[in-house]
This record gives C-alpha cells, sequence and structure tokens, in this order.
C-alpha cells in the first residue's frame, strides 16, 4: 500500500513535469531545453512575490504563472522562431537560454535552504494506515484536475483544436487558415505554464534550488522519450511506468538507485522501441 | 603551404613562448583543453550531422578512467592517459550506441543527460570518491611539457581532422549528413560508420579530459560540469562552423574573454550562454569564413 500511494504520488508529478515538454515538442516539434529554467523561474518568483512584495500565495501564484506564460511565448516570437525549422540551431538556442536563466539565478545568490515555498495544506492524513502529508494528496489532486482539463482543451476548444491539428499535419492545418507561428507561441506559452504549475504545485515538498531546473529537465525528457516523444497517452505511460519503479528501487534496492533506474529506463526504450511506448505514428520517420 | 595556414601553425607554436607569466601559459593549456572538445563537437556536428550536447560526459569519463587508474594501480600518466582516450572512447560509443540509428533529437536529448545523470549516480551511489573526487593524481613534471604536448596534438589533429573529412571514410559522414537514405541505398551501413566518427570525437573528448584530470592531479564531479558541454559549443560558433580551424580560434578567443571576466565567476557561463544564443539565432557565420572571404578579396585583388 505504501508503494502504491508514493508510486502514484511520484508518478502523477512526473507527469506533471513532463507535460509541459510534451506539449510544446507536439505542438511544434520543438524541443524546448528552457523548461527547466522555466519551472525554477515561476518557483523563485512566487517565492519573491510572496517575501518580498508581500502579494498573497494565491494571488503570487497567479501572477507568476501569467509572466512566465508570457516569457515562454516572447520566448519563441522573438527568438526561437527565427531558428525554426533547424533542430540543432534550435536545441542550442533553447538549451542557452535555459542555461543563461539559471545560472543568473545561481549568480544572484539563490542557492541553500533558505528559499522555500509553504505547502498549501499543512498536517498530514493517514490513509489505509499510510501516513501522507496533504500536499501529496493535493498533488495527485492537481495533477489529475490538469491532466483532464488539458484533454477537454485539447479536444472541445478551437484553439485546443488547432494546437492539435497542428502537431498532426502542418500542411493540412494550414491550408484551414491556421497559423503555424501563432499556434507555437501559443502552445509554448502554455507550456510555460503547465511548467509553472507543476511548479508551484511540487516545489513546496522541498527547497528550491538552481539543480532543481537541471534535474526537472532531464526527469521531463526522460518521461517523454519513455513515452514516446509527442504522445499525450505516452506521457501518462511513461510517467506512470517510471515513477512506480522509481519507488520499487527505492523500496526494495535503495533510495540511490533512483537516477540508474531513469539511466537504464531511456536505453532500454532507444534499444527496444526507439518511437517510445506509444509513439508509433513516427515511428518510420525517426528511423533512418 | 598558404600563408594563413603557416601563421596559424606558427602563431599557435609561438603563444606560450610570447606571453611570460605562469599564469597564463596555463590558461593557454585550458584554451587547448576547451579547443579539443570543440573541435570533436564541430567534426560531429557539421560533418556527421550529429549535434552531441555532451562534451562533459567524455572529459568525465576520460578523467575518471585515467584517475582511477592512476590512484588505484599506480600507473604512470604515459600509460593511462593513452588508456583513458581509447578506453573512454569505446565507453562512450557503447553508452551513445542506441541513439545512433536514430534520427532527429535523440542524440543530442542523451548525450546532454548523460553527464547530468552519471554526476549524480557518482554522488548517491558514492562510488569513485563520491562528492571529494580523487586526489593526489600524478602530474606532469613541468609547464614546458604540459604546453608542448597539447600544442602539436592541436595541430595534428586540426589538419587530421580535415584530411579525413576529405578521405574516402569522410565523404561517406558528409553524404550521412546531407542524405542518409541515398547512403543507405549504396548498401552502407550508416549505424557502423557514425559509430566509428562518435568514437573517434568522444576519444578527442576522453583525451582532453584525462589531460585536465593529470593536470590539477584531481578528478571529481565538475568534470561532468555543463561547462564542458556549453563552452565548447560556444566556442565553434564564435569561430565558425564546419571549418576545423575556427573551433581551435574560437577557444583561444573565448578563453581569454573569459579571464577577462573572472571576477564575475558564476556570471561568466550566463555570458557564454547568451553569446551562444545570440550568435546562433543571428546565425552569423563565425570568425573563421569572414576572414577567409576577406582573404580571399585581398589575394585576387590586383593593382591597375
Amino acid at each position: 500500500m505504501n508503494i502504491f500511494i508514493f508510486g502514484l504520488v511520484n508518478s502523477v508529478i512526473l507527469a506533471l513535469i513532463a507535460s509541459g515538454f510534451a506539449l510544446v515538442y507536439g505542438v511544434s516539434r520543438l524541443a524546448n531545453f528552457a523548461h527547466g529554467a522555466l519551472y525554477i523561474l515561476v518557483g523563485f518568483a512566487t517565492w519573491l512575490f510572496l517575501n518580498r512584495l508581500g502579494i498573497n500565495y494565491i494571488g503570487s501564484i497567479f501572477l507568476s504563472i501569467v509572466i512566465v506564460s508570457i516569457i515562454g511565448g516572447a520566448i519563441y516570437r522573438f527568438f526561437l522562431i527565427r531558428v525554426k525549422g533547424m533542430p540543432a540551431s534550435e536545441i542550442i538556442a533553447s538549451l542557452s537560454i535555459g542555461i543563461a536563466i539559471m545560472e543568473l539565478f545561481r549568480w544572484r545568490g539563490f542557492i541553500g535552504e533558505a528559499y522555500m515555498l509553504p505547502p498549501f495544506v499543512t498536517g498530514s492524513v493517514s490513509i489505509a494506515g499510510v501516513m501522507i502529508d496533504w500536499q501529496r494528496l493535493i498533488i495527485i489532486g492537481i495533477g489529475l484536475a490538469m491532466m483532464l482539463s488539458l484533454w477537454l482543451f485539447t479536444h472541445h476548444t478551437k484553439v485546443g483544436l488547432s494546437l492539435r491539428a497542428i502537431a498532426q499535419d502542418k500542411r493540412a492545418s494550414m491550408m484551414s487558415g491556421i497559423d503555424p507561428d501563432r499556434t507555437a507561441v501559443i502552445g509554448l506559452a502554455m507550456g510555460s505554464a503547465l511548467a509553472g504549475v507543476a511548479a508551484v504545485v511540487i516545489l513546496p515538498l522541498g527547497s528550491i534550488t538552481v539543480e532543481t531546473g537541471y534535474m526537472v529537465l532531464t526527469d521531463a525528457i526522460a518521461v517523454c522519450i519513455i513515452g514516446g516523444l509527442g504522445s499525450w497517452m505516452g506521457v501518462l505511460a511513461g510517467a506512470f511506468l517510471l515513477g512506480f519503479s522509481q519507488i520499487l528501487a527505492t523500496a526494495f534496492i535503495g533510495p540511490h538507485w533512483q537516477m540508474v533506474v531513469v539511466l537504464l529506463f531511456i536505453i532500454l526504450t532507444l534499444i527496444l522501441k526507439p518511437s517510445g511506448l506509444l509513439g508509433r505514428q513516427k515511428e518510420l520517420e525517426e528511423r533512418v | 603551404m598558404s600563408l594563413p595556414t603557416v601563421a596559424f601553425v606558427l602563431g599557435l607554436l609561438i603563444i606560450p613562448l610570447a606571453v611570460t607569466s605562469m599564469a597564463w601559459q596555463k590558461i593557454i593549456i585550458i584554451a587547448c583543453i576547451f579547443a579539443f572538445l570543440a573541435l570533436s563537437f564541430d567534426f560531429l556536428a557539421h560533418f556527421v550531422g550529429i549535434v552531441c550536447l555532451g562534451g562533459a560526459f567524455f572529459t568525465g569519463v576520460g578523467g575518471y578512467i585515467s584517475g582511477l587508474l592512476n590512484s588505484a594501480f599506480g600507473l604512470p600518466l604515459v600509460i593511462t592517459i593513452p588508456i583513458a582516450t581509447i578506453g573512454g572512447g569505446v565507453i562512450c560509443t557503447l553508452f551513445l550506441l542506441p541513439c545512433l540509428p536514430m534520427r532527429g533529437i535523440y542524440f543530442a536529448i542523451v548525450s546532454l543527460m548523460y553527464p547530468l545523470l552519471f554526476a549524480r549516480v557518482i554522488q548517491a551511489l558514492n562510488i569513485f570518491g563520491g562528492t571529494d573526487g580523487l586526489p593526489g593524481l600524478a602530474t606532469f613534471p613541468n609547464i614546458w611539457v604540459e604546453l608542448y604536448l597539447i600544442l602539436p596534438l592541436i595541430l595534428i589533429l586540426t589538419f587530421g581532422l580535415r584530411r579525413l573529412v576529405n578521405e574516402d571514410f569522410g565523404m561517406v559522414l558528409r553524404a550521412i549528413k546531407d542524405n542518409d537514405q541515398a547512403v543507405k541505398a549504396s548498401n552502407i551501413n550508416i549505424t557502423w560508420f557514425k559509430m566509428k566518427a562518435v568514437f573517434l570525437a568522444a576519444a578527442i573528448g576522453c583525451f582532453s579530459g584525462a589531460y585536465l584530470t593529470h593536470l590539477y592531479g584531481w578528478v571529481g564531479i565538475s568534470l561532468f560540469a555543463l561547462d564542458f558541454s556549453i563552452f565548447p559549443i560556444a566556442a565553434t560558433v564564435v569561430g565558425g562552423v564546419g571549418t576545423l580551424v575556427g573551433p581551435v580560434i574560437g577557444a583561444l578567443i573565448l578563453t581569454l574573454f573569459s579571464e577577462m571576466l573572472r571576477e564575475f565567476g558564476p556570471l561568466r557561463v550566463v555570458f557564454y550562454s547568451l553569446i551562444l544564443a545570440g550568435l546562433v539565432i543571428l546565425n552569423t557565420g563565425g570568425l573563421v569564413p569572414y576572414l577567409q572571404r576577406k582573404y580571399h578579396q585581398f589575394e585576387r585583388w590586383i593593382e591597375i
């Protein structure tokens, strides 16, 4: 039971982290290596609004998510749009923008234990004999709500449908009058907002550090590779596979083996099924 | 040999004599180490079409192999550096092998992740000295050996790689970059060729890692630091992509620049990344192609 509950929490955390990356890649085939930087940017911005400017908690969360989604859109509109279609340049440009943001925080002295966001509800509750704090339950709740609302958004609104259209067939959707650049800006803004939601929900569990940014980036990429790049259900499947195996490894081998599990899963995925668990449609295209 | 070639060779050999202080000579050695990594990035990215963001992976593996051989078996550095170069190349190639048959961004993603993951694995499992690293390794006898071991190697490598990409082997690699389906249709095993190219680049990277280890007499997880991935790419973009001479010159310029910014400390990484992002987005050709163009204009300029 212990393993089941903490595995569920861990899987939802991974799914939340990876959904922003997967959305951006799915919409515009752009690997957003600034994902981790946007994640900690939200954490720090919320902390600043909360502790320096004295805005209340909910207000500062909304403010920082809005700001980071604007930043994400601006990164695409002003920088990445110039290297669109050149994968190497896209990766290098977004990675270097991300590193610039993260190292800027390191320089400003954002290191150490002092930077923590308070949990939404303190205290813990016992479920079937397992003590679990409320924040982790909130993570599960918000994670599932996010998945559901994303599904509703991409299936029942005009903007969401245009995002999916661009992801499926760019030329056909351009013929129906969907602007791919505008869609990509929306996609990156939404991806950043998803990173932001993940950040404000997950960061109260620990402290905000620059290393978290790199960790989030590698976790998001790992989940996306395992589940299949650009596949929605793949992200969920990958997150649950990775989340539960990390918890199993922690329980039966030792807490340090989480990273080895990630590494092993990536290598195995690439050898056995390079398109990922559920990434069917691109199998022929990706493989030489 | 044309004038620019002579100038490049002589310039590189004379620089250490021209600077007076030992600190600057050390800086030249660091620049050369970054030049190796930049060469390996340029070779992979612009002649094979593989974007490798994992320079730190190569330096880390090379450094740890030579460090472990030196501390555990007491082998002298004359033996450990070659073993680290070849063995590290093999290990890196094996780790990167699963993503070689794939097109697209897999190689970039995986090579970026490996150094981050390896550093954390070493930290978490507390193997190979854990967070503290392995101190007290063998160092070079004096600074002149350090300098005049690495400078001729840079020259050999630059001109060797330039020759290699114009040989039959290099032709196949460049064809893979341009049109892999056509190469496959010619009954050539793409993965095998890519593997050999990655081995070459990894061996170059591992050599620089091993060299750095014995330069400081210390190996630690800072060899997996992101600087070793991002700095060489920046050097390549500054010097000129796809020229093989450009990365060397770019590494020298950027190291000089980074020494001038020494008091900014961690902010230097921000500078490199901003320079890199700016140059990539503006799509400038780099320094060497610009100079080449100017030189050819000058050469054909006739007085009437």
